[in-house]
């Protein structure tokens, strides 16, 4: 049986690891109030402007800007984002079960995957598995800006028109409240059609009817490549302010669960600290007996 | 048949404005245009300007870096870089920008000159959207 000294360590132990995830969770709850108010900033305006290239692209050829060709799907990219960073409950692992079975499936279908991945947590399961990834990112988790997602989105864009990869998916938790992430995963590139049957409001109808100023390919020009930019700067900032809410929810639990712990070990020390006073009167008591006697 | 416009300006910082207005002024890439409810449907880029509407006998003006403008028969979305309410210009900030910029032009080979022309023209603006707003 545990002596009373041990059950005190352990008690301490516990309250020391309390103070720790106590702390976690009060960071976590910062971070995540900054960077839930740049995501709600942005969000409608990412929305806006996928809602206008998505309008645009229905009237449009094809042809009109390299990032917008269907090709036969030979190789597609899958882009993961993760966290830098672990302790945040099953935030990441939920991430790459999806793009897992994500890649598999692609693979079932025979077409290339190619790998992409942001946050350490990503590039080191496909490392550990020997996936070769065809480019990785880190060190972006915890302070996303537009620069970052300007260096992905390059580099994918590139690879695009380069016909490296003909279609490319991205992975990432998209930000719902503060007590669930939803794993999403959407086609970024190229525009994915709208889907039929989907019912076409007045609005949409109209844009058929588009006249461009100063020409359409102009537009497509800027609007195609800075979509994909605003779109995975979304992404990021998404994935991050879930990664904190998903930090703090467990940082919650692990204080709670401490809590609960201290609560049984307190009481198995009292047992025990009975159980030794006891003993000890018995012995007196066995003491007193003997020298009656 | 709609007698009112909805104008929405949008920017990665932030849903700015929306309301429902009687007629708004751009400026975009191919010059100034209007829009007056049942316009047809029009995509045009804007380049640095400003931005006008009435409601009424209210007016505002907005001061708008580059973006894009889609405009509908009762809806008018502007998706802008950036986009501030003339009331909420830094005019000191926007001057001294423009001094930084003029600084920047006279020594051509050390800065980018795309650069520090686009960020000169934005000051001005400013400066002139604030001037346009004391005027009235």
């Amino acid at each position: 049986m545990a002596t009373l000294r041990d059950i005190k360590k352990r008690i301490k132990a516990v309250q020391n690891t309390q103070k720790i995830t106590k702390a976690m969770k009060m960071v976590s709850a910062a971070k995540l109030r900054k960077v839930q108010n740049r995501m709600l900033d942005l969000r409608p305006y990412a929305d806006k402007m996928h809602d206008v290239l998505m309008s645009l692209a229905k009237g449009a050829d094809r042809e009109a800007h390299p990032l917008l060709a269907f090709r036969p799907r030979k190789t597609v990219e899958v882009v993961v984002i993760t966290s830098d960073r672990g302790l945040c409950g099953a935030f990441n692992t939920n991430i790459l079960k999806t793009a897992q079975r994500c890649i598999d499936d692609y693979k079932k279908e025979s077409f290339g995957v190619s790998i992409s991945t942001v946050g350490k947590k990503a590039r080191d399961y496909f490392k550990r598995r020997g996936v070769p990834m065809r480019n990785s990112w880190t060190g972006i988790s915890g302070n996303v800006s537009f620069l970052n997602a300007q260096e992905i989105a390059n580099d994918i864009k590139d690879n695009f028109i380069n016909e490296t990869i003909d279609e490319v998916a991205i992975v990432y938790n998209a930000f719902k409240s503060m007590a669930s992430q939803t794993v999403t995963v959407a086609q970024l590139l190229p525009l994915a059609p709208v889907e039929e049957g989907k019912e076409e409001s007045a609005f949409e109808v109209a844009a058929a009817g588009f006249i461009y100023e100063p020409s359409m390919t102009a537009i497509f020009d800027r609007l195609i490549p800075r979509n994909v930019d605003i779109q995975i700067y979304r992404a990021l900032l998404e994935s991050s302010a879930s990664e904190e809410a998903a930090r703090m929810s467990a940082m919650e639990n692990a204080t709670k669960s401490c809590n609960e712990m201290v609560g049984t070990l307190t009481l198995q020390f009292n047992k025990a600290r009975q159980a030794s006073i006891t003993g000890e009167l018995m012995d007196i008591v066995g003491g007193v007996e003997a020298l009656k006697g | 048949m709609a007698d009112k416009l909805t104008l929405d300006i949008v920017t990665p910082y932030g849903h700015i404005f929306t309301d429902e207005v009687d007629e708004i002024a751009a400026s975009g890439s191919e010059g100034e245009f209007g829009v007056l409810p049942e316009h047809a449907s029009f995509l045009t880029t804007l380049r640095i300007g400003m931005l006008t509407y009435k409601k009424g006998a209210e007016t505002g003006i907005f001061f708008i870096s580059s973006g894009y403008a889609e405009v509908g028969p009762d809806k008018v979305t502007i998706l802008a870089d950036s986009a501030e309410r003339s009331d909420d210009i830094n005019v000191e900030r926007a001057k001294a920008a423009m001094k930084r910029a003029e600084e920047r032009l006279k020594e051509i080979e050390k800065f980018d000159h795309a650069r520090a022309t686009a960020s000169l023209e934005r000051a001005i603006m400013r400066i002139q959207v604030v001037e346009k707003r004391t005027i009235r």
